[in-house]
């Protein structure tokens, strides 16, 4: 393989992803005071982002067949469940994930 | 910084911490597994420090894709970085020399850590954004490092274990929705993006929810400004 290319594609990836990290910044850097829309969006966004983050990350166990979607279930049920129950972050982690790794390796 | 700052830090940073050690010892094993040993890991792992983009990007490497074609899949997977350095702007606009590093560390993970906006009591709110950040930056190197360091060989079966990211982000989202009685935001990132993923498919549904998302918000921005319960959870 080429070592060069390899590099390229590399720093290609990292410039991307910092680009996109600095855009907004970049865009609303000499501005003294943030535009409301900004803020607003600064505010709201966190918990829409947050429902978007679990479907993505949940994308691939929208698939039909059950041995995929029902260790997720499974395991986001556990940890929804625990977080209620014992209101501790570690706890409910460690619970669906144990859950869905026992599902997905020794169930299905 | 003080003990008690990176004691809190630390602390805040656990939930983080297996899922980047396991999933960067996943990564730095499939770039091995492609010909390129540790130092590559960790050197791609410092330069680029996505977890889901340096996944996809092995298999583009290994295959020897273009660098247009990287780029432009980069910038798929990653758009929703935009969505949390808007949402993060007010908090780091101001965070003098640190701002830079702040950005640059921003992943899914460390925004879920930092998105409620609230920091212990009598801490730098600055330097303890820098030290939850630059932890978990330390955990995913770490782990890269070690996984190119290990090869093929693990001591226990880890499939599935990359679920704890998304058992984070479930806790996070439980905790938001605890912390508020305005649940339109909440329901609009689900419901949207499920639309777009039933719609647009796997490979092509994170930008336009995105839009979407962004354009809902503003439409019930009326509704949903100056109301109680908007502020950061």
């Amino acid at each position: 393989m080429d070592n060069g290319h390899t590099v390229a594609l590399i720093l290609t990836m990292a410039a991307v992803t910092a680009a996109l990290r600095f855009l907004p910044f970049f865009l609303l850097g000499g501005r003294r005071r943030t535009p409301a829309f900004v803020s607003y969006l600064g505010r709201v966004l966190p918990y829409a982002i947050m429902g978007m983050l679990v479907v993505y990350c949940l994308k691939d166990a929208a698939a039909a067949a059950p041995t995929v979607w029902l260790p997720a279930l499974a395991g986001v049920a556990v940890t929804v469940g625990l977080h209620l129950w014992k209101g501790s972050t570690l706890a409910s982690i460690l619970g669906g994930t144990v859950c869905y790794m026992v599902l997905v390796q020794l169930v299905f | 910084m003080t003990k008690d700052l990176v004691k809190a830090a630390f602390y805040r940073s656990l939930p983080v911490l297996g899922g980047y050690l396991v999933l960067g010892v996943g990564f730095g094993i499939l770039l091995g597994s492609v010909g390129y040993g540790p130092l590559w890991a960790l050197a791609m792992s410092l330069a680029v420090y996505a977890g889901s983009m340096q996944y996809v990007g092995v298999s583009l490497i290994a295959g020897g894709a273009s660098v247009l074609t990287v780029a432009l899949t980069t910038l798929m997977v990653n758009a929703r970085h935009l969505f949390y350095s808007i949402s993060m702007y007010d908090l780091y606009k101001n965070a003098g020399k640190c701002r830079n590093v702040l950005i640059f560390t921003l992943t899914d993970e460390t925004y879920s850590l930092l998105c409620g906006g609230s920091v212990p009591e009598n801490t730098d709110p600055d330097r303890y954004r820098l030290a939850v950040s630059l932890l978990n930056y330390g955990y995913w190197a770490a782990g890269s490092l070690l996984g190119g360091l290990l090869g093929q060989v693990l001591p226990f079966d880890t499939t599935g274990i990359e679920f704890s990211m998304t058992a984070l982000f479930v806790t996070v989202f439980v905790d938001q929705w605890r912390g508020t009685r305005e649940h339109r935001p909440a329901l609009l990132g689900v419901g949207l993006t499920l639309a777009c993923l039933l719609l647009f498919g796997r490979e092509l549904f994170l930008i336009p929810s995105m839009a979407l998302i962004t354009l809902a918000l503003a439409l019930l921005r009326p509704a949903l400004e100056g109301k109680e319960g908007t502020a950061r959870g």
